[in-house]
């Protein structure tokens, strides 16, 4: 395939099954990830479908209200724990932040072959519960019904995240260190790319709050097991301590899904605006405030559960605080826009989607924790519209964004600018008619977790029912133009985009197994944009 | 990775994998301090809700047993300083012997806490049906018993995910693989078991002496 006297790309020097599956390479553990989450993204995709499904008329027809119950388990579960966690993180982290770096692997390879099985292990816990008959607790989990009263797989699921989160740990160690220690000469801190900086702050949330799930969802499983009664309230036990620990992750864990995808961002939004990034050392400091003040937040899921008043006054007001990192992300994103030359391709279209409904899902956040409105609109689809405005207006449309960026770097080959910005435009207009009946919905009154309800919600049930098909063809498409490109897709040469990052600036696509033909020494801040013309596609 | 070789290809040279395994070790060593932090934070809650019983169930434990894993431990970690000393030095006999030393420690904590649990389950002080109805606050009293065994149960395994590390440790020096230029397992093994012996050292006043004897 290519020429003799170059060296073989990662993917052309072995072709068995074993030098895939037993791979150290960094690169093809990034592949082997994107080939399991795309199943699992598949999987509660599909969950997606049978909750829009069902409401589409407010009568129960396809589903039960238990297997209703399941269906959104399955749905949560999957989306979040086997696939947004490690999405960005397990395909695009591993791939490129050595590259960036300028490394030839991350610190511990094996370690990160490690981390692969065990999220995949872990997921197949995932699926075996899913397979004897699912799990009805939601993802939450909440005590003492997911502890004493559900008479559905949750040990097994239990043990699945157990498994998954420790892969998750094992990841944001492995990019900690290979951080610290293996930057090329001359790569200093702030000449670090921010999605570096990004997946630095995210590793140090997966490191410390992921433990505290594991352990959590452990007691859980004792409870079951052996009759253990730490969250028991017949023997004196605190349910809502439960939800305490349960919080104190998940909601960090909401910025573990977010803050690769912002990195993304700042990666797309400066090379398609042909301009340095503006506020470089503020976007990177925002991902630690936003890591930071993450992990004092959590108490504003539980404004409700008969928490200390002064508890929630401070919970609510630190939630405003992490706005403020957050929007300084935007504003520095706009600013890099501003008096930019524009390129509209199709990672551009995704980050610019990314911007528009992140600040919405942001803004819907502050809204949310407000201790009075919340009152008004817990557990309403208000909240499930704000969640999905931050985790698929967010980090989904960056992760579409990251893999039209990086495709032709990964695979060495163009995709259909046609499709690509085809489907960005449907995952944009199907998105927003899904979700944003939803804000009406809620605040209307409807609650979440239902298969039934009045038959005065149905008009925008149907809308949303709607949109989420428009959204499904947004995200199949790619699926099928991005495989074609590798039959038929144009080379794309090294650097196809005229980006600046180390990642780019070896000799072609797809990279070779050392990523570089020689260690390089890096003289130059990142995001040395001047108004150059893209190369012509 | 059929044949052995000091350096990993991803390095540059020794001080930079030396450099990211230590610091590699305590991160890992942070993510177990949240790990256990979780119960510890039960702990301290349900302490706090009902402090007579955590005084009236302490009593049960047996403080000389106790006292006398902490001690095996903390000469333990004694021992594996004398194994991270010796491979830094390059007397490979002396590692093994000294290994091999520590072990045997960390099998006699395991049999006392075996001999212990083994006790709680004559006694009916395992949380459940069966649970003794001798103790006049019989529900928080399980909670107490559940993060007994919960803590020290984690710390069992930890316990043994630690022997085994230590073993392999020994037989990869048996087969000459460290010397004084590399011996970076050797570190950060220590590192992993003195950090479980410190978790005991807080584990042994909350669970056994608070009692107020």
């Amino acid at each position: 395939m290519e020429s003799l006297a170059k060296k073989e790309s990662y993917l052309g020097s072995d072709f068995d099954l074993k030098s895939w599956l037993l791979t150290f390479d960094h690169k093809r553990i990034g592949l082997l990830y994107l080939l399991a989450i795309t199943f699992f993204f598949m999987i509660g995709g599909i969950g997606a479908m049978l909750i829009r499904l069902e409401l589409l008329t407010p009568q129960p027809d396809v589903l039960s209200a238990e297997l209703y119950n399941r269906a959104f388990t399955l749905h949560g579960v999957t989306m979040i724990f086997f696939f947004m966690i490690p999405s960005i993180p397990g395909v695009f982290g591993n791939f490129f932040i050595p590259m960036m770096i300028g490394a030839r692997d991350v610190a511990f390879p094996r370690l990160n072959l490690t981390s692969f099985y065990l999220y995949f292990g872990g997921a197949l816990f995932g699926i075996a519960a899913l397979l004897l008959g699912g799990v009805d607790t939601g993802w939450t989990f909440y005590t003492p019904y997911s502890s004493t009263y559900s008479n559905s797989n949750v040990i097994l699921m239990a043990v699945g995240i157990f498994i998954a989160g420790f892969s998750s740990i094992l990841t944001g160690l492995n990019f900690i260190v290979t951080i610290h220690k293996m930057r090329a000469p001359g790569m200093t801190w702030f000449r670090l790319p921010l999605f570096v900086w990004a997946h630095y702050a995210t590793s140090l949330i997966q490191v410390l709050g992921t433990p505290v799930i594991a352990v959590t969802l452990l007691l859980v499983a004792l409870e079951r097991l052996l009759h253990f009664g730490i969250f028991d309230p017949k023997l004196g036990g605190d349910p809502l301590l439960f939800q305490h620990l349960f919080w104190f992750y998940s909601h960090p864990a909401v910025y573990i899904m977010v803050l690769p995808g912002m990195g993304v961002i700042s990666e797309v939004i400066a090379c398609f605006s042909r301009k340095k990034i503006f506020g470089y050392s503020f976007i990177a400091a925002s991902s630690f405030a936003i890591a930071l003040l993450g992990f004092f937040v959590w108490g504003h899921h539980m404004f409700l559960t008969g928490q200390s008043v002064y508890a929630g006054v401070v919970f609510s007001f630190i939630s405003f605080l992490v706005a403020i990192p957050s929007a300084v992300k935007v504003f520095n994103w706009t600013a890099t826009l501003y008096k930019g030359k524009i390129y509209l391709r199709t990672p551009m279209l995704y980050a610019l989607g990314f911007i528009g409904l992140f600040t919405i899902g942001g803004l819907t956040g502050v809204m949310l924790g407000t201790l009075g409105l919340d009152v008004h609109v817990h557990d309403t689809y208000f909240v499930v519209a704000h969640f999905h405005y931050v985790m698929v207006g967010g980090t989904i449309m960056a992760y579409m964004a990251a893999i039209h960026f990086w495709w032709p770097k990964m695979f060495g080959r163009m995709y259909s600018e046609f499709l690509g910005r085809l489907s960005a435009l449907l995952v944009f207009v199907g998105f927003n008619l899904t979700f944003f009946p939803q804000f009406i919905l809620g605040y209307l009154g409807m609650p979440r977790r239902y298969h039934v309800y009045p038959p005065e919600f149905q008009v925008l049930n149907v809308f949303s029912s709607a949109g989420a098909s428009i959204l499904a063809v947004g995200f199949i498409l790619p699926f099928f133009y991005l495989l074609g490109s590798l039959v038929w897709g144009k080379k794309a040469g090294p650097n196809p985009w005229g980006a600046t990052g180390l990642e780019w600036q070896n000799a072609d696509s797809p990279p070779i197994t050392e990523n570089f033909e020689k260690t390089p020494h890096v003289t130059e801040d990142p995001y040395e944009y001047h108004g150059e013309d893209m190369p012509d596609e | 990775m059929s044949e052995f070789h000091e350096l990993s290809h991803q390095y540059d040279d020794l001080v930079q994998q030396r450099e990211a395994a230590q610091l590699g070790m305590w991160v890992f060593l942070v993510t177990e301090i949240l790990f256990f932090g979780g119960l510890f934070m039960a702990y301290t809650l349900y302490r706090m809700e009902y402090p007579d019983v955590y005084a009236e169930c302490s009593k049960l434990m047996d403080w000389r047993l106790g006292a006398l894993n902490t001690a095996v431990l903390l000469t333990s970690s004694l021992t594996m300083v004398l194994a991270v000393v010796a491979a830094e030095q390059g007397r490979i006999k002396a590692l093994i012997r000294w290994l091999f030393v520590t072990i045997g420690f960390g099998g006699v904590f395991l049999i006392v806490k075996a001999y212990e649990y083994h006790h709680k389950f004559v006694e009916h002080l395992i949380p459940g049906p069966n649970f003794t109805h001798e103790l006049a606050n019989r529900g928080p009293a399980q909670i107490f018993f559940s993060l007994y065994f919960a803590m020290t149960g984690l710390h069992a395994v930890h316990m043994i995910v630690g022997i085994g590390i230590l073993s392999t440790i020994a037989w990869m020096a048996s087969r000459g693989k460290f010397s004084p230029t590399y011996n970076n397992p050797v570190e950060i093994s220590g590192l992993y078991w003195h950090f479980v012996d410190l978790v005991w050292i807080f584990l042994f006043p909350l669970l056994y002496l608070i009692g107020s004897r």
